[in-house]
């Protein structure tokens, strides 16, 4: 079965492929010079492509398919919301294609743009957009908050750990609530202290509050903080480091930022998404529907490397990959939060 | 009025900057490793050149009329009002909430309803500063500042929870129903069998116009425009003439939270057809350069709106089609010519007096 589809979903678009392929062949055919031409576009979110977390990932996947094929893909930084159908139906109408929208927001101006440009192709990061010309791209970070929420809880020597989250939305609380689950299977008795850091965009992007919650989490007595905040995660993590305690990192590999501070980080490869969303455009592979990517599919990790080698144990090692194990065979199911609104109480370890 | 028409007396404080912008542009360019003329054509082409340009520059230069307006009636009457952002927004929840639970209104009626809801909530977010600094003496450039932040978190708390629309990750409203969208130009090309341009031009363009016609009215034509610009210019002079300080401050705050409503109305029902957070998009502040840029004059303003919603259009075109150029240099640029609109601004003022 494909990596971009769910088990269970309906083969319905199963003879898209070979008709991209054979279309491809026929315009090969007609002048090579047309075919050769493979033509990918980015949009990024308000962030900006260099926010060090969600948006420069997918840029170092398109910089990585640069490298590899010599395509560049044309890119644009949006400024305000105006902009985001703006620069979609630009890319469409230039023939761009596929054209990739980075981020959840993109939502609606990539509903109608699909629907007026019914040719061309278009992904979209983080939520799901129906049309038979998108390609959904979501993350089961559940999974990579309960492993590192599980490393969280072993690295601890207060039983007692903290999460900061960005803005509180419903993907932010789906971290929080695998981190908890995680926690609770390696120590049903561990404390979990939450914080998010606001209701606003701008929540991603402040860390001197993010530092303010670390600071105050760690007074009421944590010492591992796992950050899911953007922007403002970087302030959490450096408050963890000048504390002389331990955060964990989001979507990059952050674990070079404070070496020796940062036990890990949950890696979310939005950069792996991107490239494989391009490389799969251009070999005809393309495919509309719900591409799920989490641990099994290598969408979602931890990260290990030298700069954390030391703060993980053999035993924390050893546990984590038995529960990745377990999860990827289903022997253990995450609670997605986003599935129905709940967390579920935990107490007893998920399995 | 002695000398030139109105209109060219306005337009020689908004060329002044853009020429020394277009060089400050030129040199930028060059430094990033791109053709300074070639750019140059860009921005005029990608924001002028074409139709689908023209009506997005159009439509930019909507939102900064109403916010350009807003910020030079107050300034009329001496205050200096940096809440328009807030107002704005202010005035979105007040069009959300007549879209969202007075859906039931028949299409004609629907709108005007929106607009006079989202009046209210941008004159009811002005009185309240305008209030505290005509009777507590409260300075009206905190208490407008303060007001946007107080704007933008009750537009977090809504959209997070009662206007939220349920099951979506966006801090966003359900959709408007069909009758709360403001008639676009599209529909009209459509109707009249012409390609149209896929931009969210509509029909608050003649009514930014119409209320630019309207600010000038009160400024040079009404007793009240008067009492402002002789508030604005003394105000114990205004005292001694028996005008009443804390009622032309309370109109003219409230005239300036109607007109920043305007934003709104052309981003909401225009554009977006929803309510989300970030729909001010700091054009709020942007209407402080544009009243400066156009001297307090209505048409001074409409010009400098436009000479703004072309660069923000030619800056997304650059930003296109010359990747070198960043979408940074872009906001470098506008904040350049802001700068210079201020020097050349100031000496226009100072030459006034």
């Amino acid at each position: 079965m494909p990596w971009w589809r769910k088990p269970g979903q309906p083969m319905k678009y199963r003879f898209a492929g070979p008709a991209c392929l054979a279309l491809i062949a026929i315009i090969g055919g007609a002048g090579f010079g047309a075919a050769a031409e493979f033509k990918p576009a980015l949009v990024y979110d308000l962030g900006g492509k260099f926010d060090k977390s969600f948006n420069e990932g997918a840029f170092r996947g398109a910089e990585k398919f640069r490298l590899e094929t010599g395509i560049a893909a044309r890119e644009f930084e949006i400024q305000n919301d105006a902009q985001r159908e703006q620069a979609l139906r630009r890319f469409a109408r230039d023939g761009q294609t596929p054209v990739i929208a980075v981020g959840f927001s993109h939502s609606s101006a990539l509903e109608k743009v699909a629907r007026d440009f019914p040719g061309a192709q278009f992904a979209i990061v983080d939520t799901v957009v129906s049309a038979p010309n998108v390609q959904s791209i979501v993350f089961r970070e559940h999974e990579g908050s309960y492993l590192v929420g599980m490393l969280a809880a072993m690295a601890s020597k207060t039983a007692k750990i903290g999460f900061v989250g960005g803005m509180d939305i419903p993907l932010i609380r789906k971290f929080a609530c695998g981190y908890r689950q995680g926690a609770r299977a390696a120590d049903p008795r561990i404390e979990i202290i939450e914080n998010m850091t606001g209701t606003t965009g701008a929540a991603w992007s402040d860390p001197v509050k993010g530092g303010e919650l670390a600071r105050s989490q760690i007074d009421r007595g944590a010492d591992v903080i796992y950050q899911a905040a953007g922007g403002t995660g970087i302030g959490v993590l450096r408050a963890a480091a000048d504390a002389g305690k331990l955060g964990i990192g989001t979507d990059s590999n952050q674990n070079g930022l404070f070496p020796g501070r940062v036990l890990t980080s949950m890696l979310k490869r939005v950069d792996a998404a991107v490239y494989k969303g391009f490389s799969d455009a251009r070999a005809g592979n393309w495919q509309a529907g719900t591409a799920a990517l989490g641990l099994k599919e290598e969408g979602i990790g931890w990260a290990l490397d030298d700069d954390n080698r030391a703060l993980i144990t053999p035993a924390m090692k050893a546990a984590a990959d038995q529960a990745a194990r377990d999860i990827i065979s289903g022997k253990t199911a995450v609670h997605d939060y986003m599935s129905d609104g709940k967390c579920p109480p935990a107490g007893a370890p998920g399995g | 009025m002695s000398g030139p028409p109105a209109v060219w007396q306005a337009a020689g404080p908004v060329l002044a900057p853009l020429a020394v912008a277009l060089a400050a542009i030129s040199i930028i360019v060059a430094a990033a490793g791109e053709n300074p003329a070639a750019a140059l054509r860009t921005l005029a082409a990608g924001s002028l050149g074409s139709r689908e340009g023209l009506a997005m520059t159009l439509f930019y230069t909507t939102d900064f009329i109403f916010a350009g307006l807003a910020v030079s009636v107050a300034f009329r009457a001496g205050l200096f009002n940096i809440g328009v952002e807030g107002q704005a927004m202010a005035a979105g929840i007040g069009i959300a909430l007549a879209a969202l639970y007075a859906g039931a209104l028949p299409g004609a009626l629907a709108l005007p309803a929106l607009a006079l809801a989202g009046a209210a909530g941008g004159a009811l977010w002005a009185l309240v500063p305008a209030w505290l600094q005509a009777r507590r003496g409260s300075h009206i450039v905190i208490t407008t500042i303060m007001f946007n932040f107080i704007a933008g978190a009750l537009l977090g708390f809504l959209l997070n929870g009662p206007l939220g629309a349920p099951g979506s990750m966006q801090p966003e409203s359900p959709a408007f129903p069909a009758a709360a969208a403001m008639p676009r130009l599209d529909d009209a090309l459509r109707a009249m069998g012409m390609t149209p341009t896929d931009t969210p031009l509509n029909l608050c363009l003649p009514l930014a116009l119409a209320a630019a016609f309207a600010a000038h009215v009160l400024f040079e034509r009404t007793r009240l425009g008067y009492e402002m610009a002789v508030l604005g210019a003394s105000p114990p002079a205004a005292a001694y003439a028996g005008i009443s300080p804390a009622r032309i401050m309370m109109l003219a705050m409230i005239l300036s939270g109607i007109l920043g409503s305007g934003l709104a109305l052309n981003e909401l029902t225009g554009a977006q057809n929803r309510l989300i957070l970030e729909f001010t998009g700091g054009y709020g502040f942007v209407g402080i350069a544009i009243a400066l840029t156009g001297r307090n004059r209505p048409a001074g303003i409409v010009l400098a709106a436009l000479l703004f919603g072309a660069l923000y259009q030619g800056g997304a075109e650059l930003a296109f089609e010359r990747p070198k150029i960043t979408r940074d240099m872009i906001v470098l640029v506008q904040g350049l010519i802001v700068l210079m609109a201020g020097c050349f601004g100031a000496r226009a003022r100072s030459g006034e007096a």
